[in-house]
């Protein structure tokens, strides 16, 4: 390329540096509608939330600017630290369920045998259908009267009466929690198996060799070297599961008693339901500091193991 | 001897192996199964509990004609739901494979900052900017339109989008452009005869996610359309699934999931091969 440049002649040179530039910022023309498309649903509305957190912004009428009031309001709020704390609780279960039935899922579909396709493909099926379907199916198969689980404990004699799962707290957050798992787990098992298979072999073989047993070769090799796996896996569930909605809206309502409001749902009822905008947008901003935070500390767990490429 | 136990051993091994994924897989299919077979029976009989789940009392479609009375019927909601993803799909591709060349093929002035922002704002739950979304929807006059259902769903999806064909663009060996160059063609020609044919996988990939994502959403589409004739089938199942049109018919619920689960099964068992590869394409990164 230098020698071609080196030959040409000086005013043919510029002539192809202008061509070449301008080809260059035709890029701009090809990247312009997703910087439109960011810029107007994305970054505006960011700004926005920020903005609006300080005013008291009702759906209709005039809003106007209260400097931190809204922040002082949410110190106050009992109700948005319950949720918040739900939240927490959520996803520390979920995540570890989550982990309890993937990990070994992943060490079952990774060797290969017969059926192993049949098998990835079973486990990862409820993976593609959607939360909101997932949670609907759900709530039938949770209905006391016309579901599956309660009549079928009845008819089995192991309950004496149907029982309604959704009507107190303890079986309706472990029915959610199976809910999730059942919808999840072959997602996570996917993510895993990538870190498993990208193990060398021969490393287990030598290990195998100089006499380790399964749970030293797991503790030893299986687990340092899915660091990286384990950490996105890790943060793709508990950042799934802070914004945990649609299940506790479409199976729980929130109840029973409002024990399972979560943060995201909170959010929802003050802004589009209470219509307290600027409310809103401030519980919006404690939330997405948190989520931020949370991609730091993946960015972080994700770095590049020192001196390996 | 040991030689022959060791082999028994193995096959007695391999059949407890066998015997575990089938009553593993069984569990993760039966609630998919269960419903898509209850949707089948008759009104009287899906109101019991589902035992067995398939229909005693012969097959019928009457639940799906029940789903069909609620509110705008079931016709209404599944076109919004098509209309809506298949919108997204198509802008999503556009979108995405003219900024993944962008991004790939040329340079210029803020080229790095704009990658990063726009593949940053992966680490921004949309879940915290619903309420400016729909103020800006109602300036440009896009509130309450399927329109503008599916530009927030296209730009949801952008950073994946872009990921996805920028990689894909950067794996195109650039010796075949500048063959096509000397050859005369253009940088739109360029595109759609050279390039198009040599990403296409990665197009697939994104226009699968772009479908499932549209398709499956639900917070934006229940915050986003409040007119009853802009449902999408989450919006309008769980109106129906709360009681909104009398009482709960859980045959049309059934029915109504199993229109819901359908397509997406079908699209991903038949392009698997390209939902893991999206996968793998986020993990390993």
């Amino acid at each position: 390329m230098t020698t071609i440049i080196a030959t040409t002649s000086a005013p043919a040179r510029r002539r192809k540096l202008v061509g070449a530039g301008r080809r260059q910022w035709i890029g701009l023309l090809y990247v312009a509608p997703a910087v439109a498309l960011v810029t107007v649903f994305f970054i505006i509305p960011l700004g926005m939330t920020a903005w609006m957190s300080l005013h008291n912004w009702p759906l209709m009428g005039a809003h106007s600017f209260i400097g931190l009031d809204n922040y002082w309001a949410i110190l106050r709020d009992n109700r948005f630290w319950n949720a918040l704390r739900f939240t927490g609780y959520y996803t520390v279960i979920v995540t570890i369920a989550i982990f309890a039935v993937a990990f070994p899922l992943a060490l079952f579909i990774e060797r290969p045998r017969q059926l192993t396709g049949f098998y990835r493909t079973s486990f990862f099926m409820p993976a593609v259908v959607g939360f909101a379907s997932a949670s609907l199916l759900w709530s039938w198969l949770l209905n006391v009267d016309s579901g599956l689980f309660s009549p079928a404990a009845f008819e089995l004699g192991l309950t004496e009466k149907k029982v309604n799962l959704l009507a107190t707290f303890q079986p309706a957050f472990w029915s959610i929690i199976a809910m999730v798992v059942w919808k999840v787990a072959g997602f996570t098992m996917i993510i895993l198996m990538t870190g498993l298979q990208s193990i060398p072999p021969d490393l287990q073989e030598a290990a195998m060799i100089d006499g380790a047993g399964p749970f030293a070769r797991f503790r030893a090799i299986t687990l340092p070297l899915m660091r990286r796996t384990l950490a996105l896996a890790l943060i793709l569930s508990v950042a799934g599961s802070v914004l945990a909605f649609d299940q506790f809206y479409i199976i729980l309502r929130g109840g029973p008693r409002n024990q399972t409001l979560t943060a995201v749902y909170w959010i929802f009822n003050q802004s589009f339901v209470s219509f307290k905008l600027g409310y809103g947008a401030a519980l919006s901003m404690i939330l997405l500091v948190i989520l931020v935070a949370l991609s730091l500390v993946q960015l972080w767990l994700l770095r590049k193991p020192e001196g390996v490429d | 001897m040991a030689r022959a136990r060791s082999r028994g051993s193995r096959l007695w091994l391999g059949l407890a192996e066998h015997a575990t994924g089938i009553v593993a897989s069984l569990l993760f299919l039966a609630p998919i199964v269960w419903t898509v077979l209850s949707a089948f029976k008759p009104a009287g009989e899906a109101r019991l509990p589902p035992l067995p789940p398939w229909p005693t009392t012969g097959f019928s479609v009457e639940n799906y004609a029940t789903l069909n009375t609620f509110g705008d019927g079931l016709w209404l909601p599944a076109q919004n739901s098509l209309y809506v993803s298949v919108m997204t799909v198509v802008f999503s591709v556009i979108v995405g494979v003219l900024a993944g060349y962008g991004f790939s093929r040329f340079r210029f002035p803020f080229k790095d900052a704009l990658f990063i922002v726009i593949l940053s704002t992966i680490m921004i739950p949309f879940q915290s900017i619903l309420t400016p979304i729909f103020l800006v929807l109602t300036k440009i006059g896009l509130h309450n339109t399927l329109t503008g259902l599916v530009c927030v769903y296209v730009t949801l999806q952008l950073p994946f989008s872009i990921f996805m064909m920028r990689n894909a663009f950067d794996a195109v060996p650039r010796e075949i452009e500048e063959a096509a160059r000397m050859d005369g063609a253009n940088n739109v020609t360029m595109l759609l005869k050279v390039m198009l044919p040599l990403v296409w996988p990665g197009i697939v990939t994104i226009a699968l996610f772009a479908f499932l994502g549209a398709w499956n959403e639900f917070l934006a589409a229940l915050v986003l359309m409040t007119d009853q004739s802009k449902f999408t089938l989450p919006i309008m199942m769980t109106a129906l699934q709360s009681g909104r049109f009398g009482a709960i018919d859980w045959g049309a619920v059934q029915a109504g999931v199993t229109v819901m689960m359908v397509p997406c099964l079908i699209l991903f068992l038949l392009l698997q091969r390209f939902y893991i590869r999206g996968l793998m394409a986020g993990a390993i990164k």
